[in-house]
């Protein structure tokens, strides 16, 4: 759930639109399988820090893409030797990550349509 | 899935996921510290950059929990610590709903069971009484016999009547009621034995042809001993040998629901029970129903036409007999539209007061909830400033709520059940085996609980709004006293509608018990104290033809002389038993063209022994009684009453020598004139009466009037003993007359008692009302009551201040309660005989009522306004 750093106040508003979370999570760990906390830094670094997510807001993310069998998650030992719990994707998650991302880019193109019509003809 | 291991191996997963998060903020911190911060503030700021951990981990958790069964459990097990903390809310909440519940379980029990449940045989639905008018008894065998072979809409059409016999198995003998009925009667109603065999269409051929008794379940049970030996068994019926066939299944007590038959006897051989042949009069009405199962796809509507197609017919072929009302159909079970409509009328009455008492116990609940809420304010508002979600706080509201409901609609429900129970085994009436079948069935423990959950949960959730608005800032600041103003809230009109509906049940309660009080002192023409009755019919004991006058005039003569008796006089059929009175056609005496719509009026009519008058107490205003001259000999005589005198001979002070004729054109003199009575029942206005000398027009039925101021008791044994040496089989029954009027005041009683119990439920739930909201008013403003005794303020002024709002409300609410019932004693007048609700001890008594109903609810909050110590008040927080 990204946040453009909301108060908390209201669940929903957090939503930028329901799943994107899950879906920079998924892609983050196609890259290479990752901690917690090292997700929520990749993924501001990634963004830029545009996208600032509430760190807590992650674990939500992944608990729900663990119970659907996307990622699978181990207990081990860090690099920087720390005890860290692992995510891994499935090749459940993986199939799951391209269906989301063919989809977002269509919805992309849509918004993209609607606000900038003649940009987008030119296209 | 494998969420089956999931349920035992829970704590796995949240360990690892708190065990995560800590990781993860001491990473951040660790992180932070890198960066120059200290430690406190590296920490600090780690967890402000990762949020609400609680929160964030229960939501992290709710991913697990299969469908939240889990915090349904938690809210379950914190609405029980809850309730138990504040036993007074809960016994409060609770006996409201149950009271209503209950209250409206039993309505809607004895409703499903008269009215929405059909006649317990296969099929029911397609079974239809066949009504001929509106009369009690409406059919003849003749018409019955033409109207099921000519018609094409009913699969089979069968016929009964009711009547009493004496049976005798060889020991003492006793009166059984019976259905005569038709020899298809248990095939048309599709159902089976439950011992032996039942008779069927084969078993007759003609008159007295099929001397075979099915008894009653419940008849083999008590007279039988569930005798399975029965089958087969000769027992005598008013003399006549009869073999028992079979037993009827259990659930199966005949064909009119409030009517419970000891045994069913084939119609044709009505003349060995009755002493009369009238299988083949056509003019006799004398069935009570007809009963016809449509074919299947006919409609209700087809088969009436058809039915009055084939009438027109008989019409034609027997203009002399038929008589001109429609045939209609009805529902079985209620006889038709004779019972239906007033018991119909009666328990819509009934459903709307108990409706009433559930509206008033919602608007107690609601109050309750409300002031509950208030109350929790500061703790919900503390829960809310601490993280916790709205969505969480309405669910525990909601859970609270539904475990009330359900522990109000299952103690309300049990309460419903035991009432029921004891509903179906009474017996209203002594002399009719009539009883009010009505146990409980899914039905009524569906409505009970859904009844119970709707309301609960709707007034439950009453101080929703109050907790989406709270402000957790402002409540936790202010104390609890914030949302306690001056201005109307919801909880004051709540109060007000439940003390105005309270008011309306204990004024309606009160008009009805002094209807029914009046009633029970008003002139019936007749003087039923001091006097007894002796039902006595002939025909049971196998008298006929001559020797029945002879008998009767024996019995009065033994009778009179019983030391101690006044009088003796006999009627055909008391007035005021029910069910009705006979009616005979008059006309006036110049009148030629004798057919029915030609005729004066249709009086109700007595056949009367010489002392009758004087044995019942009633007045002869002119000429004279009859003697035991006036036999078929004599000239055709008739006593009179007022209102006969004034309608059809046209004056009262000459009536006594005028004539009047009757249908079959006889001459009648009258020669007495007796005060106005009631005959059939205590509701009717003046009616015209006329009483014929026994000798005249005898009967075989009869009933001794007998007048002694001795003791009831003392004098039924003598009377039996002297009757019984006359004819040692005669059946006998004898009652006080004020006793058998009981039957006729069974109406205005029942609705009395209905209503009394419904009040006496208005006043409990006013209590409780009134209580709560003064007890609440008192313990919301301790502080204040204390520094106003702290300053002096008197007692008068303290109780001024804690109840004065209180009492205001119950003004109001009984003002309005008080108009309201007024106009609704105005329906009431309609069934209890006498109501009126513009009676100045029914206004006293409700104002006086509704006021003694808050002194005693709000004595206790009163004590405890007075109690206050200010200065341990004071010293409180």
């Amino acid at each position: 759930m990204p946040v453009v750093n909301k108060a908390m106040t209201e669940t929903n508003s957090r939503d930028l639109f329901p799943g994107a979370l899950e879906m920079m999570i998924l892609e983050s760990l196609r890259r290479e399988p990752a901690h917690g906390y090292a997700l929520v830094q990749h993924i501001q670094q990634r963004s830029n820090n545009l996208l600032q997510v509430e760190e807590g807001s992650l674990y939500p993310a992944l608990q729900r893409l663990l119970k659907a069998k996307l990622v699978k998650a181990e207990w081990g030992v860090s690099t920087t030797n720390r005890r860290v719990r692992t995510y891994q994707i499935t090749t459940a998650g993986l199939r799951r990550l391209e269906q989301q991302i063919s989809s977002f880019e269509r919805m992309f193109e849509g918004i993209a349509l609607v606000l900038n019509p003649s940009k987008a003809t030119t296209n | 899935m494998n969420w089956i291991p999931n349920i035992f191996r829970r704590g796995k997963p949240y360990d690892d996921l708190s065990e995560e998060i800590r990781l993860h903020i001491e990473e951040r911190t660790e992180q932070l510290m890198r960066e120059g911060m200290s430690q406190q503030e590296a920490e600090r700021r780690a967890r402000v950059a990762f949020g609400n951990s609680t929160l964030l981990e229960e939501r992290s958790r709710e991913v697990w929990q299969w469908p939240t069964l889990d915090s349904i459990r938690a809210d379950v097990r914190i609405a029980l610590r809850g309730l138990r903390k504040s036993p007074g809310f809960t016994i409060a909440a609770v006996s409201t709903l149950a009271l209503a519940i209950g209250a409206n379980a039993v309505v809607f029990g004895v409703l499903n069971a008269l009215i929405l449940r059909p006649l317990n045989v296969p099929q029911a639905e397609s079974l239809f009484i066949i009504q001929h008018g509106s009369d009690v008894a409406s059919h003849s065998y003749p018409d019955y016999l033409d109207l099921r072979q000519r018609n094409r809409s009913f699969d089979d059409v069968a016929a009964w009547a009711i009547s009493q016999s004496g049976l005798d198995t060889g020991k003492d003998p006793s009166n059984v009621w019976e259905y005569e009925t038709s020899g298809n009667y248990f095939d048309a109603l599709r159902i089976q034995p439950y011992l032996g065999r039942f008779f069927h269409e084969s078993d007759q051929h003609g008159p007295n042809s099929a001397p075979y008794v099915v008894l009653s379940y419940a008849y083999w049970s008590s007279h039988f001993q569930n005798d399975h030996g029965v089958v087969g068994r000769v027992v005598r019926l008013n003399r006549h040998p009869f073999t028992i066939l079979g037993v009827a299944p259990p659930g199966f007590q005949g064909t009119v629901l409030f009517f419970a038959s000891d045994i069913f006897v084939p119609l044709v051989n009505h003349e060995q029970l009755s002493g009369v042949d009238v299988l083949k009069a056509r003019a006799n009405h004398w069935m009570f129903e007809m009963v016809g199962r449509l074919k299947p796809g006919v409609t209700a509507a087809q088969a009436t036409a058809d039915l009055n197609s084939v009438d027109s017919y008989l019409k034609k072929s027997y203009p002399k007999d038929e008589s001109n009302d429609p045939y209609t159909l009805a529902r079985p079970g209620l006889h038709g539209d004779y019972l239906n409509g007033p018991t119909r009328a009666f328990l819509t009455g009934l459903m709307l007061l108990s409706g009433l008492i559930l509206l008033a116990a919602c608007a107690n609940l609601g109050s309750l909830f409300a002031a509950r809420a208030a109350d929790r304010s500061r703790e919900v508002a503390l829960r809310l400033a601490l993280g916790s979600s709205r969505n969480r706080i309405l669910r525990q509201l909601f859970t609270e709520s539904v475990l009330l409901s359900l522990a109000g609609g299952v103690a309300g429900l049990v309460a419903s059940i035991l009432l029921l129970r004891r509903l179906s085994v009474w017996q209203p009436f002594p002399r009719f085996p009539l009883h009010v079948p009505v146990s409980p069935d899914a039905n009524v423990y569906l409505v009970a609980l859904v009844l119970a959950l709707v309301s609960g949960v709707l007034f439950g959730i009453v101080p929703v709004r109050q907790i989406l608005r709270a402000n957790p800032y402002e409540i936790v600041k202010a104390g609890s006293t914030g949302a306690f103003g001056r201005r109307l809230t919801v909880r004051d009109v709540l109060v007000v509608v439940q003390i105005a509906i309270c008011a309306v049940l204990v004024t309606s309660s009160m008009v009805a018990v002094r209807g029914l009080m009046r009633s029970m002192h008003s002139n019936f023409g007749f003087e039923p104290r001091n006097a007894m009755l002796v039902d006595t019919d002939l025909t049971t004991a196998g008298y006929s033809g001559e020797r029945v006058p002879a008998m009767q005039r024996r019995m009065i003569d033994a009778i009179q002389a019983i030391p101690g008796v006044d009088s003796v006089g006999s009627v055909n059929y008391p007035p005021l038993e029910p069910p009705g009175t006979w009616q005979g056609l008059v006309y006036t005496d110049t009148t030629e063209d004798l057919s029915p719509s030609k005729a004066a009026a249709d009086p109700n009519m007595f056949n009367v022994s010489p002392d009758y008058f004087r044995a019942s107490g009633t007045s002869l205003l002119a000429g004279r009684a009859f003697t035991w001259h006036d036999d078929t000999n004599a000239p055709r005589v008739a006593v009179v009453n007022r209102e006969f005198a004034s309608k059809i001979l046209g004056s009262v002070p000459d009536a006594v020598g005028r004539y009047f004729k009757l249908q079959d054109g006889t001459r009648v003199r009258v020669v007495g004139l007796v005060e106005d009575g009631k005959y059939a029942n205590l509701t009717e206005g003046q009616k015209p009466a006329m009483f014929f000398p026994l000798l005249q027009s005898p009967a075989s039925w009869i009933w001794l009037v007998v007048r002694s101021s001795r003791d009831p008791q003392e004098l039924a044994a003598a009377m039996r003993s002297a009757l019984r040496d006359i004819d040692p089989a005669m059946v006998l029954a004898i009652r006080p007359w004020s006793t058998e009027l009981g039957g006729t005041l069974f109406p205005s009683r029942m609705a009395t008692i209905s209503l009394g119990v419904l009040g006496l439920m208005g006043a409990m739930l006013s209590i409780t009302g009134i209580f709560g909201m003064a007890a609440y008013s008192v313990s919301k403003r301790l502080k204040e009551l204390g520094i106003r005794i702290a300053l002096g303020a008197k007692k008068k002024e303290v109780l001024q201040a804690a109840l004065g709002r209180a009492f205001k409300l119950l003004a109001i609410g009984s003002g309005v309660g008080l108009v309201l019932g007024i106009l609704a004693g105005r329906v009431l007048a309609f069934i209890v005989y006498q109501a009126t609700p513009r009676d100045p001890v029914v206004l006293v008594g409700v104002v006086l009522a509704m006021a003694a109903l808050g002194l005693l609810a709000t004595w206790i909050p009163a004590q405890r306004a007075l109690s206050v110590n200010p200065l341990v008040l004071l010293r409180e927080d």
